[in-house]
């Protein structure tokens, strides 16, 4: 896909289980989505207007989890159609929010909150893209940014890489010049093991991180851990911390599991 | 520095505000102390903006907070997460800009550098001594950093005597403090009813002499000198030596590297506080309609994956190796590169450490010299 190339590349934006934040990403570029639309051949966005599934494609951006028995069928047709997959999300690349419920009785809350459970199919567990199909990059985040989504499209049209960032949120916290939230008010911050992309959103508006940007690389979760207990969290509350948007993420999920079994001990 | 030798003044609390004032006259835009997020930042000092007053800041390994000063000065915050790094070697800049014309050729434009005129109210020693380290990295003969190099050019820097250490201090193990001993335009010494001044520069005396002020009595004088001499007593943290080059380098495969991987977030926090680690990272920021592009520089640190990348391998996979060359670079490799320990002992690293990692008491395990003065 060269950037003098005469046939635009085709792209198509998918949606799984998800809340279609993700697909606002793009949305929200503004000019940059005309200039964008210049640029491909957007033959599939469901948000936007063009509807064609079942189209081949370059690249396929793909929202969401895989969380129906549907979801186990669409995705093996979308990876057999797309050159390039491009999961994009908390539950694209982690399992999401509705990650949560794999461990738990899913059922029995299904029969609780439904008037007709019957109509309801879902899988036991909500699980990432990747554990179905094989992904050619991520983007993590709840929901990604634009500037995510951009940096992928260029870098497949400029034919390179995409650039990848796992550095922790705490590097963009700097650079910011944001003082730490955690230092300075004591504050449980997630911070130091999630990953970067975000620019230090919620640290910027005096708040601790939640982790929506999944595990950094070399997350030294059980040290951040350990702070959370010199900061007052009892082993739940630390549990809790790792157990949110990114709940399945097997780092984030490993330090949960270990938060309650110090707790159970 | 504060004695009879040299041209001192006084300047009393209630005109402080007309030596900010002199300073404007002279063209210099004022960034001084300011509470922001529980801490005190840097910030742009609006005309109207008084200075904060009464505050100090208590810090512990991981931990910030700001108190209260019963003498009510205007410095007896000892520092706060940046001083002045922040505005010469800029968090994040564009170096240079390339567009490809429609004959498809490249056309090259180097990015003007936002540089304006700047008076920084409230640098400590050891922030002077770590703008003269990166003076020596980013001036250095030939290789002059033109971006760097053009917002130095432009600060006037006000230095105060620290008059109170925070807990994480140890400036005075390091040299580097706690009276500010030279690179500054005015210094500072805080007394209860205002503040000996002594200027380091022509442009410092040309602000002065718009003040119309005392000269400094022999006793304003001995008291600011005290002051520091007893701040410097009150520092309770140190280093074990100024150049402890050959003994880390000695103990590449002691115990507490592992020992402090396992506490260590590996999050950077520890290189962004540091005023004097440089490091960055450049990359290329195409822009959306494939016929420009931008030159990025931004902080980067030694505690990230990609700064051990070479080609094909990693030299510094873990967490362990990172804190390693970080404490290694700071206080041996810095004796090759610039004659001096990296360290200027403002002891941000230690309190800006999100796990309270307490970086003398690393030195100490690592070198079995005690990291608190005795008795």
């Amino acid at each position: 896909m060269s950037a003098n190339a005469s046939v635009r590349p085709r792209v198509a934006v998918h949606k799984f289980s998800s809340c279609d934040g993700c697909q606002l990403a793009f949305l929200n570029l503004g000019e940059d989505l005309l200039t964008l639309a210049s640029r491909v051949d957007l033959v599939h966005f469901a948000e936007a207007g063009p509807l064609d599934a079942d189209a081949e494609v370059d690249v396929a951006f793909v929202e969401g989890s895989v969380s129906t028995p549907e979801d186990l069928e669409r995705i093996q047709r979308i990876r057999a159609r797309s050159r390039v997959l491009v999961a994009i999300g908390a539950c694209a690349v982690s399992g999401g929010i509705q990650g949560l419920r794999n461990g738990a009785d899913s059922a029995s809350w299904v029969a609780r909150i439904y008037d007709h459970p019957e109509a309801i199919a879902s899988l036991e567990h909500s699980t990432p893209i990747a554990t179905h199909v094989a992904v050619d990059f991520e983007l993590w985040g709840c929901p990604v940014t634009g500037t995510q989504v951009l940096g992928v499209v260029n870098a497949l049209l400029l034919g390179v890489s995409p650039r990848d960032n796992a550095d922790k949120v705490c590097t963009e916290c700097k650079r910011q010049g944001y003082p730490c939230v955690l230092v300075a008010r004591g504050i449980p911050c997630m911070g130091p093991v999630t990953r970067a992309g975000c620019g230090a959103l919620c640290p910027g508006l005096g708040r601790d991180c939640y982790g929506c940007f999944g595990p950094a690389e070399s997350a030294n979760t059980d040290a951040l851990s350990a702070q959370f207990a010199r900061l007052g969290l009892d082993t739940q509350a630390i549990a809790r911390r790792f157990q949110s948007i990114n709940s399945q993420a097997p780092m984030f999920r490993q330090a949960a599991d270990k938060a309650r079994a110090a707790g159970n001990e | 520095m504060f004695n009879e030798t040299e041209h001192t003044v006084f300047l009393p609390h209630d005109r402080l505000a007309g030596l900010l004032a002199a300073i404007r006259a002279g063209g210099w835009q004022c960034v001084g102390p300011r509470v922001e997020q529980g801490a005190i930042v840097m910030a742009p000092l609006a005309e109207s903006e008084g200075l904060p007053r009464g505050l100090q800041a208590d810090q512990a390994p991981g931990q910030y907070r700001l108190g209260a000063d019963a003498k009510q000065r205007y410095f007896a915050w000892a520092n706060g997460p940046q001083a002045l790094k922040p505005l010469v070697f800029a968090p994040q800049e564009t170096l240079w800009r390339v567009a490809r014309g429609t004959d498809g050729a490249l056309t090259f434009e180097a990015a003007v550098p936002d540089a304006p005129k700047r008076a920084v109210i409230g640098v400590r020693a050891c922030d002077l001594a770590a703008l003269a380290l990166q003076d020596a990295h980013f001036l250095r003969k030939g290789w002059d950093d033109v971006h760097y190099a053009a917002r130095r050019a432009q600060l006037f820097l006000v230095a105060v005597q620290c008059a109170v250490p925070a807990a994480t201090c140890f400036c005075a193990s390091t040299g580097d403090g706690p009276t500010p001993g030279m690179g500054y335009d005015l210094a500072l010494a805080e007394l209860d009813a205002g503040f000996v001044v002594v200027a380091g520069s022509a442009a410092g005396r040309a602000v002065l002499q718009q003040l119309d002020l005392a000269a400094a009595t022999p006793a304003q004088i001995g008291a600011a000198r005290e002051q520091g001499d007893a701040a410097a007593a009150a520092q309770t943290r140190r280093l074990p030596g100024r150049d402890l080059r050959d003994t880390l380098m000695a103990r590449l495969k002691h115990p507490q590297w592992d020992a402090v991987a396992a506490r260590c977030l590996a999050c950077g926090s520890c290189t962004a506080v540091c005023p004097t680690c440089f490091c960055h990272a450049e990359h290329e920021a195409p822009a959306l309609d494939g016929a420009s592009s931008h030159h990025a520089r931004e902080w980067d640190s030694c505690f990230g994956e990609t700064h051990g990348h070479l080609h094909g391998f990693n030299v510094r996979p873990d967490i362990r190796t990172r804190y390693r060359q970080w404490l290694t670079h700071k206080l041996a490799g810095w004796h090759d590169q610039f004659g001096r320990s990296g360290c200027v002992g403002c002891g941000r690293c230690i309190a800006w450490c999100p796990a309270g990692i307490d970086f003398t008491a690393e030195v100490a395990a690592l070198t079995g010299a005690p990291d608190v003065k005795e008795a």
